[in-house]
């Protein structure tokens, strides 16, 4: 049992306590690097003071898919212990978290308060660190923007060692190009977060099941604003006058009281209790498990279904129902891409799905919403059609599949999610972020050494003017 | 920073200027790569290849440095060098001397200088580069060893010694490195048709210089501990390394 027992163990000859090798959700090329988890801001500042020979970066949960929150042979810090409530307004709806807090557990405090958190992403598992480092969106982009939208200022330990409050007023320069920086501006320590009064916790969900690209498109396009929440799910695989068929799932609170009684009314979310087991064989992932599992979920739906109700987890975070689920792709992993096409442009979103589609790529949950206008400088979504797509990193040609994929979306004027990319070609940054230069100049005012560095910032070249 | 996919970004490649360095480079360069370091014998031919492959992807940042393999002492030095511009994705140990075995076997100080080429010289530069890259956190060694260090056969042992030597090394760094962040690759080739093996000879499932470099960027991509080039060799030798000695003596290999 003892031999077992260590043959499981993680058999690092070369760990100790203080480093660790780090990976994001895709679990490709990971790096080791020095971990720091201070539990006080003060711990934080005695790091971050040290001298530091590769800079350091600051991880939250680590759902980024690639490597943001990686910092090869420098240092990285822990947030997660960074958790507290500082604040809570209710007169404003607005609360001051530690950046280390996630979603899931502002959901399980404010929600019982009526107030929930204005933009969530498809996991309650990330930091408020993490969701204004990449300035994420949720199934609301469409009417409500990106999650820096609601905050309201960002406390952050600067590259001198300096606390600083940035926000519309004080720093502005500081508060947009953080919202969206990818950590690469200091460490956020906590934020003022305006929540969204909510009535009760359950959402009417309409469904719609879509037989083509064309309709879903248009339907999205047509009547997307009556609702707050809205998000597509297409069966890539699909082929032909199928092509690009897919489940529309719209939604918006139910803001009646009455209508649901008791403890329920405002309900947070509950730990997911499965799991996928920690050693999976690699190849589980392929185009026949894939396409059946696409056609059921595309008939489990009927055709069509008007205000379900459903709580806010079940509509908003399927996928934590379980956890650990990146480990179904096996040892090598997975990548996702993620593209916005700017509205006009459809014919080069359909140009994506027709590759996809063609070259039998196996992907299981793709995701396709449209996006309102944009924040700027790093900020990823622009107006248009952002689409979503799980590939298991073993999948043969690969790399040129979506080189090929990239070339479609820098031609259209659109661009790949940072949060997301795990492999672009550091040559496209500047065509798809026109603005990386105004956003570098303002990295460099406030961090003129490069103290704050990742994996992501030196595969593409983030900080270095061109 | 090497990508999810294994495409590097930049490379040390030891022995720059043979065939197998050469072709792996222009497939590199082709990709992500966007800086290099090639290091040989002889600069000009160092420089010619670099030429070449700037012809391929102008703009692309290349150093020629010049290494001696024997030259022990020197190596710390050069192995500075050659990190002196930054993180290096990858390092390919590419070079070697075949030899003469029949001459070799009766002549001392040429032996030698096959075992201090290959074996030593490789040791004496993957120690100081093993550091260097476990101290960035990341990074990829790539060894070329061969079907040759698999099992000692009689028609080149002075050479297969020198890569068996050289592949075991390798393995076990690789287990050092476990959990470092750096990966040890080791690729072995069947005979390959290069201007090392000039004019031996060409024995069956031979390959050649480009399908080695294909086979090391499926590697990369595959994040491969071991690569047999070609794919098959690996079954093969799994049957040959079990022959009894009289058997495998009397094959014609």
């Amino acid at each position: 049992m003892k031999i077992l027992s260590r043959l499981t163990a993680s058999s690092h000859a070369t760990a100790d306590s203080n480093t660790a090798l780090l990976s994001g959700w895709g679990r490709t090329s990971p790096s080791r690097a020095r971990l720091a988890q201070p539990s006080t801001i003060e711990e934080l500042q005695e790091h971050a003071r040290r001298p530091l020979r590769r800079g350091l970066i600051a991880r939250g949960l680590g759902r980024s898919y690639g490597d943001p929150a990686q910092n090869a042979g420098g240092l990285v810090i822990d947030m997660t212990r960074l958790d507290d409530v500082h604040d809570i307004d209710l007169q404003h709806s607005t609360v001051t978290v530690g950046a280390g807090m996630c979603v899931h557990r502002m959901m399980q405090l404010f929600v019982p308060l009526g107030l929930f958190v204005p933009v969530t992403p498809g996991t309650r598992y990330v930091t408020v660190g993490g969701a204004i480092a990449s300035d994420i969106h949720g199934k609301n982009h469409h009417v409500d923007g990106t999650f820096g939208n609601y905050v309201e200022a960002i406390d952050l330990l600067l590259a001198n060692g300096e606390v600083v409050t940035a926000s519309r007023e004080q720093h502005p320069d500081l508060f947009n190009a953080t919202r969206g920086g990818m950590g690469l501006t200091g460490v956020m320590l906590s934020a003022r977060i305006r929540m969204l009064p909510i009535e009760t916790s359950t959402v009417l969900v309409d469904t719609d099941r879509v037989a083509d690209l064309e309709t879903l498109l248009d339907l999205m396009s047509r009547d997307d604003d009556g609702y707050r929440y809205s998000v597509s799910w297409v069966d890539t695989l699909a082929t032909g006058n199928s092509l690009g068929r897919g489940v529309l799932y719209r939604g918006n609170h139910l803001d009646d009281p009455s209508a649901v009684a008791g403890p329920s009314r405002l309900k947070g979310p509950s730990a997911s209790r499965l799991s996928i087991p920690p050693v999976v064989p690699s190849g589980l992932v392929g185009l026949a498990s894939a396409r059946a599992f696409n056609e059921v979920w595309y008939r489990k739906h009927p055709e069509s279904e008007r205000e379900l109700p459903q709580q806010l987890s079940a509509f908003f975070h399927q996928l934590d129902m379980v956890e650990n689920t990146n480990r179904v792709y096996g040892r090598r992993g997975f990548v996702q891409h993620q593209c916005v096409i700017p509205t006009g442009r459809e014919s080069d979103l359909r140009k994506i799905l027709e590759i996809l589609s063609d070259e039998r790529v196996p992907t299981y949950l793709v995701v396709l919403k449209r996006m309102g206008s944009g924040n700027g400088l790093l900020s990823f979504p622009i107006a248009g059609w952002t689409l979503a797509v799980d590939i298991p990193a073993a999948w043969d040609d690969l790399a040129e599949l979506l080189d090929r994929l990239d070339e479609i979306v820098v031609n259209a004027g659109g661009r790949l999610y940072f949060a997301k990319d795990s492999r672009m070609n550091p040559d496209l940054v500047e065509a798809m972020y026109p603005e990386i230069n105004q956003w570098r100049a303002i990295a460099d005012k406030y961090d003129p050494q490069q103290r704050f560095a990742s994996d992501l910032s030196r595969r593409l070249a983030l900080r270095d003017h061109a | 920073m090497k990508n999810a996919l294994g495409s590097v970004q930049s490379a040390l490649i030891l022995g720059g200027d043979s065939d197998i360095a050469f072709a792996t480079s222009k497939r590199l360069v082709r990709d992500r790569l966007r800086r290099l370091v090639l290091a040989g014998r002889s600069i000009e031919r160092l420089q010619a290849r670099a030429a070449e492959l700037e012809a391929i992807a102008p703009g692309i940042d290349i150093r020629c440095l010049t290494l001696d393999a024997t030259d022990f002492a020197s190596h710390s030095e050069f192995v500075d060098a050659a990190f002196e511009k930054g993180d290096l994705d990858l390092v390919l140990v590419a070079f070697g001397v075949l030899g003469n075995q029949l001459e070799d076997e009766h002549d001392a100080a040429s032996a030698i200088g096959v075992i201090q080429t290959n074996f030593t010289g490789a040791v004496s530069l993957l120690v100081p580069t093993a550091d260097r890259l476990r101290d960035q956190g990341h990074g990829t060694i790539v060894v070329l060893s061969t079907v040759a260090a698999e099992r000692a056969r009689r028609s080149n042992y002075i050479y297969g010694a020198s890569k068996a030597g050289l592949d075991w090394f390798s393995q076990g760094l690789g287990d050092a490195l476990h959990g470092s962040g750096v990966d040890v690759m080791i690729v072995r080739p069947g005979f390959a048709t290069t201007k090392m093996t000039g004019d031996l000879d060409t024995p069956p499932m031979a390959t050649d210089a480009d399908s080695v470099a294909a086979a090391i960027v499926d590697g990369l991509r595959k994040q491969s501990d071991v690569v047999w080039v070609p794919g098959k060799l690996r079954w093969v030798m799994s049957v040959l390394r079990h022959l009894p000695r009289p058997i495998f003596r009397r094959l014609p290999i």
